[in-house]
């Protein structure tokens, strides 16, 4: 403990704690009773009264440990007077702990890590779809329900109404805080992955603000190598953290919209270029005699792509394969439309034309990525006339300025 | 094709929304106008006012009457309309799913059959 410790140090030291540390004490707290909104509580209960009491008695050496001890104690003041108001039993779990002292030193080493079973709560299937991304970045990473909302382009109160709703679910329903075990492991992971994903994926260029989208996409590339550290083993979580690495070292690059293929790899960040290389690497080790997954393909598609940093050209047969690998795991639309314009890039525009129109989801005819290849490969064959009216329908179908200039640029040159 | 986007939603209060919210609201329409016409297909944008703010005018049952209120007292009221000009419903459909009010409300999309240019009714 400093001799002298000034309002700021201790407020300094709180702010830290809180950032580094908020999702790991939430979790703790909340696993016991499933009431994330209690949790949530008490701890911000223990960080106001670390603001008040630190500068008079110094930053304990764990601030970790005095945290949730106050915050534990806090929240079983608030069950035993509800507990006594209803005569009604506390769960067991809840008296477990020691009753410490918050003034006890304890060791954050031995300080149990639960946001696995965090995560796994709040991408539970009884949880909607819609909220479980939201509900990870409130009690992982500790925002606010305003800022998420801001992110997702929704009004605060309804996404504040969301989160609540969700957390009373979890604890209503009796959601458990629990790792699945390994046979029902694959099945439960999927969704938590696409939560993490979908904090990366928010659609940006709708009307966010660009200093959130990289504040976000930031957030979710924490989040995917938290999860993929915590899960060890798992490929697809090492293929997401790794997915999600890559594409944010291409970020802020360029502010027109410009192909990847067309883009400056010099601009690109070659240290998370590295490092999103490395999550891949593990994936390819921890995956053993398994399927590759969706999110792993999709990283490697990323990989071929970012490799023109360092060797100047692209492997256009690599990223053929991968995408065909990629459609046969999760053909999606968007899936298959990249197939079509990886062919097109080795077998030449009437393969990857054959490709596009073997789609047979009715979901295609209003697919702009669909319309903007079946453009360049048309205009590409010499079908001029073809070339025009799918540039017009994907112009039509464009709702994102840049990209449809960069259409109406080379609509243009056919007209000429 | 002109179709006109309808915007129905839960009304909610300049308090309940805050001012965070409420500037966030219209940065969001304000983008979102701006987009529409910067592609060039933006007829008319109105935003309405809340629906307290609204009066009835109805001779249907004979005689006329004017009453305070909107027509229907439901849950989630018609906020605004934006009347586009685009190729297609696939086109309309690409813009409603970028309206705001998307992510909390229902965004109808009906075609337009008739619209007055000059004092006359012409087609579409």
């Amino acid at each position: 403990m400093s001799q002298q410790p000034a309002a700021e140090d201790a407020r300094a030291v709180a702010e830290r704690a809180a950032r580094s540390s908020y999702g790991r004490l939430v979790a703790i707290l909340a696993a016991g009773t499933r009431d994330i909104a209690l949790a949530e509580d008490s701890l911000a209960d223990a960080f106001e009264r670390a603001l008040r009491t630190w500068p008079e008695t110094g930053v304990p050496a764990s601030p970790e440990g005095w945290l949730l001890t106050v915050a534990r104690n806090r929240q079983r003041d608030v069950l035993g007077s509800a507990a006594r108001r209803l005569s009604d039993a506390l769960p067991d779990d809840t008296g477990s702990g020691p009753a410490t002292s918050p003034l006890d030193d304890v060791d954050p080493e031995a300080i149990p890590d639960k946001r696995l079973e965090l995560l796994f709560a709040c991408a539970h299937p009884a949880i909607d779809v819609a909220v479980r991304t939201p509900l990870m970045l409130q009690t992982v990473l500790g925002f606010e329900a305003t800022q998420i909302a801001q992110a997702f382009a929704v009004p605060g109160p309804t996404m504040a109404q969301r989160l609540v709703r969700a957390k009373r679910r979890i604890r209503d329903a009796g959601i458990p805080f629990a790792v699945p075990d390994r046979s029902h492991l694959p099945s439960r992971l999927v969704p938590v992955l696409e939560a993490v994903y979908g904090c990366f994926a928010i659609d940006w260029r709708g009307t966010s603000a660009p200093t959130v989208r990289e504040s976000m996409a930031g957030e979710a590339q924490y989040l995917a190598v938290t999860l993929a550290g915590l899960l060890v083993d798992e490929p697809e979580a090492w293929g997401l953290a790794a997915l999600i690495t890559l594409a944010l070292a291409r970020t802020g690059a360029d502010d027109a919209f410009v192909p990847l293929d067309e883009q400056d790899a010099g601009r690109w960040d070659r240290a998370m270029l590295a490092e999103g290389d490395d999550h891949l690497r593990r994936a390819a080790a921890v995956r053993g005699e398994r399927q590759v997954g969706r999110f792993e393909l999709e990283a490697a598609i990323q990989s071929v792509h970012s490799a023109r940093a360092t060797t100047g050209s692209l492997d256009r047969a690599a990223l053929r394969t991968l995408h065909a690998a990629l459609v046969a795991v999760a053909p999606t639309l968007g899936a298959r439309v990249a197939l079509a314009a990886a062919t097109a890039q080795v077998d030449g525009p009437v393969a990857g034309l054959a490709v596009l129109d073997a789609i047979d989801d009715p979901a295609v005819r209003r697919f702009q990525p669909a319309w903007a290849t079946r453009a360049a490969l048309t205009a590409e064959a010499g079908d001029v006339a073809a070339a025009v009216t799918a540039y017009d329908k994907a112009i039509s179908l464009t709702t994102d300025g840049p990209t449809r200039r960069w259409l109406e640029g080379r609509r243009a040159v056919l007209d000429r | 094709m002109r179709y006109t986007l309808l915007l129905h939603y839960p009304e909610m209060s300049p308090e309940e929304l805050g001012p965070e919210g409420l500037e966030a609201g219209q940065q969001s329409f304000r983008a979102y106008a701006a987009a529409l016409h910067d592609a060039g297909v933006l007829i008319a944008g109105e935003v309405l006012q809340p629906s307290t703010a609204t009066t009835t005018v109805t001779a249907a049952s004979g005689q006329l009457t004017v009453q305070d209120g909107p027509f229907a007292a439901t849950k989630e009221q018609l906020g605004g309309t934006f009347v586009i000009d685009v190729p297609d419903l696939d086109a309309a459909l690409a813009w409603a799913e970028k309206a705001p009010s998307v992510q909390w409300g229902v965004v109808e999309v009906r075609p337009t059959a008739t619209h007055v240019v000059d004092g006359q009714w012409v087609e579409g």
